[in-house]
């Protein structure tokens, strides 16, 4: 474990104490009738796509495209991924299927 | 919470026991594999409920992630809260001492609940409201209890469970894509620029750095082209 138990409760407490303001936050600034700025209104709209996009490429940010397996298991998981939930739509079918996949992958084809 | 309340919400959240449950375990089975057990799952889910939020936990516990950083991955991974908030705002109006709970409970699934089914006749809505969010809750802390005890009980080899993560982030990717009507690609222009500007930074920053860069250019960009993207006469999400 990198974190002695302390760091983690205090890693933990940092988690739960940030996302509960991040539901707060509307409440605290527009409870009382107020309309949100419309910059915000924009932001809101398009920076979750951004972001998520952003975290995908962080999840992946230490595949090697030019050594070892090239990122393969990566990529093609996330493309079966991608294609399951397009195709069925169920997100713990494309989830679970995914992740399976991948430990399959890493386990006992690319090692 | 009485039992009209408790009767009449629960079978609106049956969708949600199924899903918590799943995602539960693989996040109980994830934290176990980093080297957190049941209690440290139990604790995790009850003070942060956050499905994505604590698949990111397990990593930044496992890499011992400093807690400015910390900080700053859960305050941009949940920034959609911000957002949900805003179309309730009215339907948690009065709910007093009942409102902090509900606005601690707000998760994707349960949001979704709030803003789809309503109180039945005869029954107390700002009940129903609370006995929904402390069902999904509770199947959350259930799910990931199991997923933890599961993973210490059965030893099998969990190397690359953490792709769990980020299949969720696939799953939320397609979701939001496919939510634009737009055929043009220019209203897929946040993802794009997301996935860009992150490669980008990647390769200029390395691996260990590229958030800050990431996100300051991809605000940059968005403010920039707000213009072009922004959707004639937009008023509030609601």
């Amino acid at each position: 474990m990198a974190l002695t138990p302390i760091q983690a409760v205090a890693s933990i407490l940092v988690m739960a104490g940030v996302t509960f303001l991040t539901r707060l936050l509307p409440f605290l600034l527009f409870g009382r009738g107020g309309q949100p700025p419309r910059v915000v209104v924009y932001l809101g709209s398009v920076l979750p796509p951004a972001v998520i996009a952003m975290l995908i490429i962080y999840c992946l940010r230490n595949i090697d495209l030019f050594a070892g397996n090239h990122g393969l298991p990566e990529l093609l998981c996330v493309a079966v991924v991608a294609i399951l939930h397009l195709w069925k739509g169920n997100n713990l079918l494309s989830i679970f299927g995914g992740t399976i996949l991948y430990m399959v992958l890493v386990q006992a084809v690319f090692v | 919470m009485n039992r009209s309340a408790l009767s009449a919400a629960f079978p609106c959240t049956v969708p949600v026991l199924m899903g918590y449950l799943s995602i539960g375990i693989a996040f109980g089975l994830m934290l176990q594999a980093v080297g957190y057990g049941p209690l440290w799952a139990v604790f995790m889910s009850l003070i942060i409920y956050a499905g994505s939020g604590q698949y990111l936990g397990c990593t930044l516990l496992a890499q011992g992630t400093a807690l400015p950083q910390v900080a700053l991955l859960t305050f941009l991974l949940n920034f959609r809260h911000l957002f949900y908030g805003l179309s309730l705002l009215d339907t948690f109006q009065g709910t007093g001492a009942k409102k902090p709970y509900l606005i601690f409970s707000l998760t994707d699934e349960t949001y979704a609940l709030m803003t789809s089914v309503h109180p039945p006749a005869g029954v107390n809505p700002d009940r129903f409201y609370l006995a929904v969010a402390m069902l999904d809750h509770s199947y959350w802390i259930l799910g990931s209890f199991i997923g933890a005890t599961l993973g210490a009980l059965i030893t099998f080899d969990t190397t690359g469970i953490d792709f769990a993560m980020t299949a969720l982030f696939v799953v939320i990717a397609v979701e939001q894509w496919k939510s634009v009507k737009q055929k043009d690609l220019t209203h897929h222009l946040p993802a794009l620029l997301g996935f860009g500007c992150t490669i980008l930074s990647c390769l200029i920053f390395g691996p260990d750095n590229l958030l800050i860069p990431a996100l300051l250019a991809i605000s940059a960009l968005l403010l920039f082209l707000r213009g072009r993207l922004e959707q004639p006469g937009e008023e509030v999400a609601v």
